[in-house]
């Protein structure tokens, strides 16, 4: 037993590192194919990694991707592909802002100022994910089309918010506008890192306790193995009296909450108003952090990590003369071959489950469940 | 793991420093020779077609004719302030000195980094902000230069119908619009015009999807328009395109489009341009950096100081020009006040 869960580990880990060591080669080959040496990028990328600033922006980045990661993740669990994390984000960061920054919240104490402003933002990132699950369960619509539409419509809503006579304010001569600048008592202090001109998101804790309760709920909650279970065989959690048009609705909630959150730690810690040059498309990083980690708690932490060092590594690349685009490649390449390797490795494992029980036919042990 | 590098990088003070160029242009007569420019693009970078690349252009002439050495970075889509203030300082520990930055996102991340870097000249294009002792802020009253092109535009319409099309909808598009609404309603308060906007931030592919640009003209031309504005970057391109596929004329921005070669196609229909020229805004403050006659705060270019205009050529303003140069003197005289907001 012990050696099947040390095999089983050793698979798990393999697909993810060989999927890295692919994704490496295959941006070796196109740096040398483009006349760039590979030499430079690993220097630029080892300077960037002793660099605070650039690891301080990388955990900060992190920070955002994984909140976005376990919001996607929490759908995925479910079989529910919640691409509409985007727009639940920007959204939820838009109208929480202008709440945080109105003139009224000046005087509100500021711990509570700061609860409510993110307890605003998973409301709004709730109700918006709610009305994909509404329209799944009511009216059958499929949840990648309606998210998928429904950040479209955030995008124009909060084009639509952000103006003058609604909640944003502008400043004489400024190009940019936004919602009321968040004044010190709604603002959530950094950690200082010395070496370093930016501060460490405070609400980095927030992402270690949403990752937390990921954890708990879904592995030691009967909701969470409800969950689990719906997203494994719905048929099977039909039969064992699980409401699966209720579990749809409450994932799709709990996944907007969390994607409500994913603008947090920036508008907290760092913008303190959403305007303009607010960060757009977290969503969809979410999506490719929570497919590299594999929905774990864990696994997307580190992939967070490695996708924020490789963001924030791209100014360095850019300054020694490579391109910056290689790091989406790489990213892109990443996520292919995780993909990939995952599936490759799923086969492996059926096909050695087959033999055991195979050679174990023959003896009078019982079965054990070829799972997927 | 990387928490274990965050500690293990601490204590070593590489990132908060005050300048420590080479250069060293506080005052004393740099080499200048040895200047180098660094140059940060908003999204889009170099070839965007619009007006990044019109920077661009400013900094080409400067190598050219002065023999600087360049370094140019662009920002990605989606990235934070701290990713951007990280660009501006990595510059600033490569010794750039002067730096640009391309767009008024670069407002805060320049406002950070400026501080740390008291003998490094920046300039910070199309932004008020920040305001500091080495922080050159170039911006433009597109206002001004709108209004004219739509003095044209009115001026030429046989329909008493035109159109505005602008990139993305925000606040500096905005003032194209209520510049050239003005421009046409000052000549013809009856004239209809219509107005809008490919794509809402955060999306900004506006500036540079021609397909998008076409189908908004398609439309315009439609409805009864026979001249349509162009204010969206290289998505212009598709205009001109459905102008001249219709019979119409349109009207470019930032640069004299007409004598663009990528637009040689089309040139037949462009009736004029509004010239926006952030090429020679980044030019003068790289030549007054060079001259130690840098100046702080806010350089506006309008009609009265140059670097907005409005373009000629090709001839189909000829007969009307006359009448156009009437209302510039009078923008500049300050007789008429061109509204920028709505």
């Amino acid at each position: 037993m012990r050696n099947r869960t040390a095999r089983s580990i050793l698979l798990g880990v393999a697909a993810p590192v060989g999927a890295l060591v692919f994704a490496a080669l295959v941006c070796a080959l196109i740096l040398a194919v483009t006349g760039h040496s590979v030499g430079d990028v690993v220097d630029a990328m080892s300077t960037a990694a002793q660099r605070p600033r650039t690891l301080v922006n990388s955990v900060n980045s992190a920070t955002v991707y994984y909140l976005a990661a376990v919001a996607v993740a929490i759908g995925f669990r479910m079989k529910l592909f919640n691409i509409g994390v985007d727009g639940q984000y920007r959204l939820a960061a838009m109208l929480s802002a202008a709440l945080a920054g109105a003139a009224f919240m000046d005087s509100v104490p500021s711990v509570l100022r700061i609860a409510m402003t993110v307890v605003a933002a998973m409301l709004v990132g709730a109700a918006w994910a709610g009305l994909a699950a509404l329209l799944k369960v009511t009216r059958g619509v499929s949840e990648v089309i309606s998210t998928i539409m429904l950040n479209s419509i955030a995008t124009y809503l909060v084009s639509y918010l952000l103006n003058p006579a609604r909640l944003a304010v502008t400043t004489a001569g400024s190009n940019n506008i936004g919602t009321r600048k968040i004044t010190e008592g709604g603002q959530v202090a950094g950690f200082e890192v010395s070496g370093s001109s930016t501060k460490v998101f405070g609400l980095v804790l927030l992402a270690v306790v949403v990752g937390f309760l990921y954890w708990f709920v879904l592995s030691r909650t009967r909701f969470g193995f409800e969950l689990k279970a719906t997203g494994l065989s719905e048929s099977a959690a039909v039969a064992s009296g699980v409401s699966v048009k209720k579990m749809v609705v409450i994932s799709m909630l709990l996944s907007g909450a969390v994607a409500g959150l994913v603008g947090m730690p920036q508008l907290l810690g760092s913008s303190y108003t959403y305007s303009l040059d607010f960060p757009p498309g977290l969503g969809f990083v979410g999506i490719a952090v929570a497919l590299l980690g594999r929905n774990h708690p864990i696994g997307m932490m580190v992939a967070s990590l490695l996708w924020g060092f490789l963001d924030n590594a791209a100014n360095s690349l850019d300054i020694s003369g490579v391109p910056r685009e290689i790091v989406l490649i790489m990213q892109g390449v990443i996520v292919l071959s995780v993909v990939v390797a995952y599936e490759l490795v799923r086969r492996y494992r059926v096909r050695a489950e087959q033999q055991a029980v195979g050679s174990a036919l023959g003896r009078t042990k019982p079965l054990e469940e070829v799972s997927a | 793991m990387a928490v274990g590098l965050v500690l293990t990088a601490c204590g070593s003070k590489n990132d908060s420093g005050s300048g420590g160029t080479s250069t060293g242009a506080s005052g004393s007569q740099a080499p200048t020779s040895n200047l180098k420019i660094g140059l940060a693009y908003d999204i889009g970078g170099r070839g965007d077609q619009s007006f990044n690349d019109s920077a661009a252009r400013g900094l080409d002439k400067a190598k050219s004719e002065l023999g600087f050495s360049i370094k140019e970075l662009e920002a990605t889509a989606g990235e934070t302030d701290a990713q951007k203030e990280d660009r501006l300082r990595q510059l600033a520990e490569g010794g750039y000195n002067p730096i640009v930055a391309v767009g008024f996102a670069y407002a805060t991340a320049l406002e950070k980094t400026a501080k740390d870097y008291p003998d490094i000249k920046f300039a910070i294009i199309d932004s008020v902000d920040p305001a500091a002792d080495n922080v050159a802020n170039l911006t433009f009253a597109e206002q001004e230069g709108s209004y004219l092109v739509g003095v044209a535009a009115a001026l030429k319409t046989k329909t008493n119908n035109v159109g505005f099309i602008g990139g993305v909808n925000v606040p500096l598009i905005q003032k194209f619009e209520v510049g050239f609404t003005a421009g046409v309603k000052a000549v013809k308060p009856d004239a209809t015009v219509q107005a809008k906007y490919l794509t809402q931030p955060p999306d900004f592919t506006g500036f540079n999807d021609p397909a998008k640009g076409e189908t908004a003209a398609k439309g315009m031309f439609d409805a009864g328009a026979d001249i349509v504005y162009a204010a969206a970057g290289g998505s212009g391109a598709g205009v001109f395109k459905t102008a001249k596929a219709n019979g119409k004329l349109g009207i470019g921005v930032d640069s004299d489009q007409y004598n663009l070669p990528s637009l040689a196609d089309v040139k037949d229909v462009i009736l004029t341009s509004m010239i926006k020229e952030v090429d020679v805004a980044v030019y003068d403050f790289i030549t007054s950096v060079k001259d130690n006659k840098f100046a702080k705060g806010n350089k506006v270019y309008d009609l009265k100081a140059g670097g907005i205009d409005y373009a000629t050529s090709g001839g189909k303003l000829d007969d009307i020009k006359a009448k156009i140069d009437d209302y510039k003197a009078k923008i500049i005289s300050g007789e008429i006040k061109v509204p920028s907001t709505k």
